[in-house]
């Protein structure tokens, strides 16, 4: 059967599977948190997985990424382990940073996963210290680093881009351009109309991408990767995307258009986007997806169960870890 | 006339007080009205904790959304402070001091002295802090004695929403730039407050208990911690003093030797992290000042030296709470802790 898309019908099928879990552990988060049993500030990728995933995609373990207080996307395509994730969450001894990170800073540096982070802009001198690394240590890893629209006004994402630059560092810029900061328009905070614009005034090729499409993520992403693992320097992407949810699980979102979440959902959901290609051209059939899905929600399912039944971390816990050795 | 208010609404009242007096006094921070640009409701969001709502309507053109550039905004409100404004500049967790810290503490903090006194900065910056949140270690830190250790900063820690409305307000007529850091755990806790302005001086620590067998020294969310720790000492026998410090730099500390002078025994309890922490300072300069009067070493009840972690199992033992306090209390009696 003809194959009109560049991945294989596994990797199609990885993708959606990737970006069905994402969907579904979000989803789940977010009738969770309502409950009351999840503390603390939680940020919902839902709605933006084609971005996160159309880049992993193209990811080893020995490439890095630096994610953001939206990490919980980044983490699962990254192939950091859905139960650890949940049970951090949960504030758990089994979490993946045993309890003591939660939500914000869920980690797993042997999958390349180098944090979420809850300061805007913190990962991107992160990933030029990754970047660097796979230079001097002679591999072909590469390092991308996540930031929204707000934070790419931070001081550090700019400063980065510039050591970037100068260095020729394996380096990727992610713009996940949502549309806000908080409550915040990307009209008003960011003075450029591009970011294109923006890397190049670093000397950087940049692309901007319409992220709820998985292909043009996918295939954007693979040339900017290429080009920094055979040694071309760094370059920016610009994912425009939709969030579902508000900023932080809580929020009110006033400040969105009436209606404006049901028609993102309605006509921007990137996960509808990519099945219709898939299906409409033949390359998968429903019931393979159903097949994904329902695996996908007993994965769901049996995390969130064992998140609630693992033990709390013992009050030992509370000073180990500060240092290796002291 | 005095009502009750909440530590938040009694914020938004000294914002909206002075900036009602003086036309120079401008707020500025991150989403601190909201919505600017977005298609729906304007002030949507009135800060992250909607400490600044509503202010928007009554004086607009005082209050700026900013983009999230703490290094960019927070220098400018201290450009300006010396230009002629009176910023107020909102950091939304004072743990993002962090990226914005070379403009406090070589900037504002240095002016005046290394202008050789020709420069004033009347600046505010505004930020939460304190653990108890579920935030985890980025959202969640004191960093008190961070700011307090650097010499031409103003420290202000207020413990309820009288003493925030008042110390507030000086803030912003101070002409010094100063840090006022505000505990995310007392934003709800409502007390008195005069609907009038008043401002409370710098340096003046408030005796919150009067007792003659201990002295408590704290500040911020330790002081409502270390009053219910005195009720319950209190049914064992100890009359506990509770010196709320409400200013950490300048400090009083003649109420601290006055008081010590008296009860022979000190507690200094502080939310920190305890290595030169607000405890220690204390602690060496009763040490240095008032030695005579002790009675019996010194304790120190304060947070771990440890960032602080997510789960709850573990934040609930890392703030020190009032069985703590209580037990560094019975300490200086010579007692055995339960
Ligand atoms: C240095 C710093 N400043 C402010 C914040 C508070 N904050 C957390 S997320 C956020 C908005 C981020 O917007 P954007 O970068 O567009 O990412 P999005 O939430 O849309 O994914 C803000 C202001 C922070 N965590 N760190
Ligand atoms: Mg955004």
């Amino acid at each position: 059967m003809n194959n009109p898309f560049p991945l294989s019908r596994e990797g199609l099928l990885t993708a959606y599977r990737r970006m069905r879990t994402i969907r579904e552990f979000e989803e789940r988060l977010h009738v969770e948190f309502a409950t009351g049993d999840i503390a603390g500030f939680v940020h919902l990728y839902a709605g933006e997985e084609a971005a996160g995933v159309g880049i992993m995609m193209h990811l080893e373990d020995h490439d890095r990424i630096a994610s953001t207080h939206r990490g919980h996307g980044h983490c699962i395509a990254k192939g950091v382990d859905v139960k650890a994730m949940m049970a951090e969450i949960y504030g758990k001894a089994t979490g993946a940073c045993a309890g003591k990170g939660g939500s914000m800073h869920i980690a797993d540096l042997s999958r390349g996963m180098m944090g979420a982070n809850g300061i805007l802009g913190a990962g991107a001198p992160l990933i030029c210290g990754a970047g660097l690394a796979a230079q001097k240590l002679g591999h072909d890893g590469v390092g991308i680093t996540f930031f929204g629209d707000g934070a790419s006004n931070q001081g550090t994402v700019l400063e980065s881009m510039n050591l970037a630059a100068i260095w020729n560092l394996p380096v990727i810029f992610v713009v996940e351009n949502n549309g806000y900061a908080e409550s915040t328009s990307v009209d008003y905070a960011v003075a450029s109309d591009s970011y294109v614009d923006r890397a190049a005034g670093f000397g950087m090729p940049g692309i901007t991408v319409d992220g709820t499409d998985f292909f043009a993520v996918y295939e954007a992403a693979g040339e900017v990767i290429r080009r920094a693992r055979e040694g071309g320097g760094p370059s920016l992407l610009e994912c425009k995307m939709i969030r579902f949810y508000g900023h932080f699980e809580g929020d009110a979102q006033t400040y969105r258009a009436p209606g404006e979440n049901e028609a993102n959902r309605q006509h921007r959901d990137c996960l509808k986007i990519f099945t219709g290609k898939i299906l409409e051209a033949g390359v998968v059939e429903t019931g393979e997806l159903a097949v994904i899905d329902s695996e996908v929600a007993d994965l769901i399912e049996d995390a969130l169960e064992g998140a609630k039944a693992a033990p709390l971390p013992s009050a030992a816990e509370l000073t180990t870890d500060v240092y290796v050795t002291y | 006339m005095a009502r009750t208010l909440s530590m938040k609404d009694a914020i938004n009242e000294a914002l909206d007080q002075e900036m009602g007096r003086d036309p120079t006094v401008v707020v500025l921070g991150e989403d601190i009205v909201g919505g600017t640009g977005s298609p729906g409701e304007d002030d949507a969001w009135g800060g992250a904790m909607g400490v600044t709502k509503g202010l928007i309507h009554k004086h607009p053109g005082q209050l700026i959304d900013t983009p999230l550039s703490e290094s960019a905004y927070i220098g400018a409100a201290i450009g300006a402070a010396t230009c002629g404004l009176r910023p107020v500049a909102e950091l939304m967790f004072v743990d993002f001091m962090g990226v914005c810290l070379d403009q406090i503490f070589n900037q504002a903090a240095k002016f005046r002295y290394m202008f050789g006194g020709k420069a004033e900065t009347p600046v505010v910056i505004r930020a939460t802090c304190g653990a108890g949140f579920r935030a985890a270690a980025q959202h969640s830190q004191m960093l008190t004695p961070i700011f307090t250790h650097i010499p031409g900063l103003k420290v202000v820690c207020p413990s309820n929403a009288y003493d925030t409305k008042g110390l507030l307000i000086q803030s912003i007529r101070d002409n010094d730039p100063v840090i006022f850091l505000e505990h995310k755990n007392l934003y709800d806790r409502e007390t008195d407050v005069p609907e009038e302005s008043y401002a409370i001086p710098f340096g003046e620590a408030s005796i919150a208990r009067e007792g003659t067998d201990v002295t408590i020294v704290t500040y911020g969310m330790m002081v409502p911690y270390s009053l219910e720790a005195s009720e319950t000492l209190k049914r064992e026998g100890i009359d506990v003093e509770v010196i709320d410090l409400r200013t950490l730099s300048p400090i009083d500390l003649d109420t601290v030797f006055e008081s010590v002078e008296m009860t022979g025994r000190l507690v200094c309890v502080d939310e920190a992290n305890p290595r030169c922490s607000i405890a220690s300072d204390v602690a060496a300069a009763v040490a240095q000042e008032a030695f005579g009067s002790l009675k019996g070493p010194v304790a120190m009840v304060t947070a771990p030296h440890a960032p602080v972690p997510f789960s709850s199992a573990l934040e609930d033992l890392y703030i020190p709470s009032p069985e703590r306090i209580a037990d560094g209390v019975r300490q200086t009696m010579g007692e055995r802790s339960s």
